[in-house]
């Protein structure tokens, strides 16, 4: 076990340090001159050339390479040219507000797909069944922000429900204690939609891994020997068969954690979330690439950190991953 | 010699009958499938709307249309004229939708038929070699899982301009992960299998024996990857499209739900945002039932009995 960590350490350092390489050339070796991303319009040569200076772009690519990589180990993401701040400053609560999206949704939807699908997987040749799977692929054919769209339409502008967008009142201040910021109604009530799109979606895929997962550990002897101990068929059900279907999903939830990441941004331009990728999404609409580089770095950190864990998490699960 | 002979030309028959028996045998269960069916006629008709567009649209998708007062026709609710009405600019949503089944075919099928084949050679490649190559290969997988999809391709996409061309490769730049990774543990347990090792043994080069061997015993997997990528690549191409980033000339699903959200038509122009939206849903929808039938080919287990 030991051996197997200490690989997929070295696995997951070759991983992220292709990934800050990459990050660097996407913004930094583009085709055509880099300061047009850089550079608002209307400014002079001599003023151009000073901006280029100050941002280190005069110097050889390799010199660039070596202080990009400086400045992200000390936790440096540059300054934002939209918010004229530093990047990591603007993007802690964006972070945090995307995370409290992103988890709710995925709670929610494996809580909600693991339990309906280990149940339509036991109603297996049913009615029942058929009809649970056609909803599971609706919902799993919507884009994200189609089904952001059909839940503001009907329970923002048809039923008032629900406030149409944003994470507090108009208006209103941001509290200054995180737990302030997060721990009242006003912010779960703007929470609602964004969370139920994002779980509608996400929903899918448990539900669907769930019932075959359930079928093959239902097709197995000793679930025939529960039902001839006379146990009742909720008890086999979610006591027997479920636990057994269960294991595959752990890795898969924290997988599809670290991918939920990337949908976040369209599910927070539908609904105006102050979030990270949001952010991202209005940083490259204005050429703001500091920001969008931050916001990109952060997201991708998420996506690797989630993606280690299902691997580490499924070695402990099935000890024969270990030995491979 | 000839011993050997015969037994390579048992081993491709047998690795051609196979396709053959899963052609036959998907035949038969697709037949009993309602909900495949179903995805194969909607599937038939965006096909033929996708090909026939430019032809048969009712109006110019970009015309601005007048009413007969001469006045610009804005968001006019549905009529014989403009079935699904029109937009803020006074042209016809319905002929729009229609152009928009255009790019979601093209996006679909060129997308996911080079991730496919890219992620198909990755696979036989690393797993045939195994070792070292197999190594570095799932190396390369694992960066490529590393990137956050729906960022990586925006900014590729800014970079280097919303083309429709882009869009393809961004997506495909991506998507081939996911067959190249599940499709080489499947090489991996042919790989053992003694075809192999008397085509080996019988002196086929490796190219023709992960080719012309083992390609066509993966394969069932590989249109399995093919079908679920087409409905990937649309929805990507579609959101892609809604964030503002799809290609300007292109009449896409996505762009057009993206100018209806931006101008607030979900507030009063219901049939501006409902005929792209649920095009999306039935296209991918039936894409997926057509998938959900294929894998019972492939998965014993999903089969009813």
């Amino acid at each position: 076990m030991r051996k197997f960590i200490v690989r997929r350490v070295a696995y997951l350092i070759l991983t992220y340090w292709a990934f800050i390489t990459i990050l660097f050339l996407i913004f930094r070796v583009t085709p055509g001159d880099p300061t047009t991303l850089y550079i608002p319009e209307g400014m002079s040569q001599a003023e151009r050339q000073a901006t280029l200076e100050r941002y280190g772009l005069t110097d050889p690519l390799y010199v660039q390479y070596v202080d990009y990589l400086r400045m992200l180990l000390s936790g440096d993401l540059g300054t934002s040219y939209r918010y004229n701040a530093p990047v990591w400053d603007v993007l802690t609560t964006k972070f945090w507000n995307t995370i409290f999206l992103m988890a709710g949704a995925m709670t929610i939807a494996y809580t909600f797909g693991i339990a309906f699908g280990a149940y339509i997987g036991w109603l297996r040749g049913t009615a029942k069944e058929k009809y649970g799977m056609v909803l599971a692929l609706i919902a799993r054919s919507s884009p994200e922000f189609w089904i952001g769209i059909v839940l503001l339409s009907i329970f923002v502008f048809q039923l008032g429900w629900f406030p149409w967008g944003g994470i507090r009142e108009i208006g209103a201040e941001a509290p200054a204690s995180f737990f302030d910021r997060y721990v009242n109604w006003g912010f779960v009530y703007h929470l609602v939609l964004p969370v139920l799109t994002g779980a509608i979606y996400y929903m899918a895929q448990p539900i669907l891994l769930m019932r075959s997962s359930m079928i093959s550990v239902l097709n197995t002897d000793y679930i025939e020997i529960k039902k001839a101990e006379g146990l009742s068929n909720y008890t086999i059900l979610y006591k027997h068969a479920a636990r057994n279907s269960i294991l595959p999903m752990v890795t898969v939830v924290a997988l599809v954690a670290g991918l939920s990441v990337g949908g976040s941004l369209v599910i927070e331009t539908v609904f105006s979330w102050p979030g990270m990728g949001r952010e991202m999404v209005e940083s490259v609409h204005h050429n703001d690439y500091p920001m969008a580089q931050g916001a990109f770095f952060l997201m991708g950190s998420v996506v690797i950190f989630m993606n280690f864990i299902a691997d580490i998490a499924y070695a402990f699960l099935d000890p024969r991953v270990r030995y491979e | 010699m000839s011993t050997n002979q015969s037994t390579i030309t048992t081993a491709t028959e047998s690795a051609r009958n196979s396709v053959a028996t899963a052609y036959s045998k998907s035949r038969s269960i697709l037949e009993g499938e309602r909900l495949a069916q179903f995805g194969v006629i909607v599937l038939a008709v965006f096909i033929f709307a996708g090909l026939f567009a430019p032809f048969i649209v009712p109006h110019d998708p970009g015309k601005i249309n007048h009413g007969e007062d001469g006045d610009v026709l804005r968001l006019a609710e549905p009529t014989a004229e403009h079935p699904f009405g029109t937009t803020h600019l006074g042209r016809d949503v319905m002929s729009q939708v229609m152009m928009g089944a255009q790019v979601s075919l093209i996006v679909g099928l060129t997308a996911a038929a080079i991730a496919t084949v890219v992620g198909t050679s990755v696979a036989l490649v690393a797993g045939y070699y195994g070792g070292k190559i197999d190594n570095i290969l799932m190396r390369l997988v694992d960066i490529a899982y590393g990137l956050p999809f729906l960022p990586f391709v925006i900014a590729l996409v800014f970079i280097f301009g919303s083309s429709l061309y882009n869009i393809i490769l961004v997506i495909s730049l991506l998507m081939w992960r996911s067959s190249a990774r599940v499709i080489r543990s499947e090489v991996l347990t042919q790989k053992e299998r003694p075809y192999v090792q008397s085509a080996r043994a019988a002196g086929a080069s490796d190219f023709r024996i992960m080719f012309r061997h083992i390609l066509p015993n993966v394969l069932p997997l590989v249109v399995l990857y093919l079908t679920f990528g087409v409905a990937w690549a649309v929805i990507y191409e579609a959101s892609i499209a809604f964030l503002g980033f799809g290609d300007p000339d292109m009449y896409s699903w996505g762009t057009i739900l993206y100018e209806a959200y931006i101008n607030g038509a979900i507030r009063y122009a219901w049939w501006w945002v409902i005929p792209p939206g649920v095009s999306i849903m039935l296209f991918v929808m039936s894409v997926f039932f057509i998938g959900r039938s294929l894998e019972k080919v492939t998965n014993p287990d999903l089969r009813h009995n």
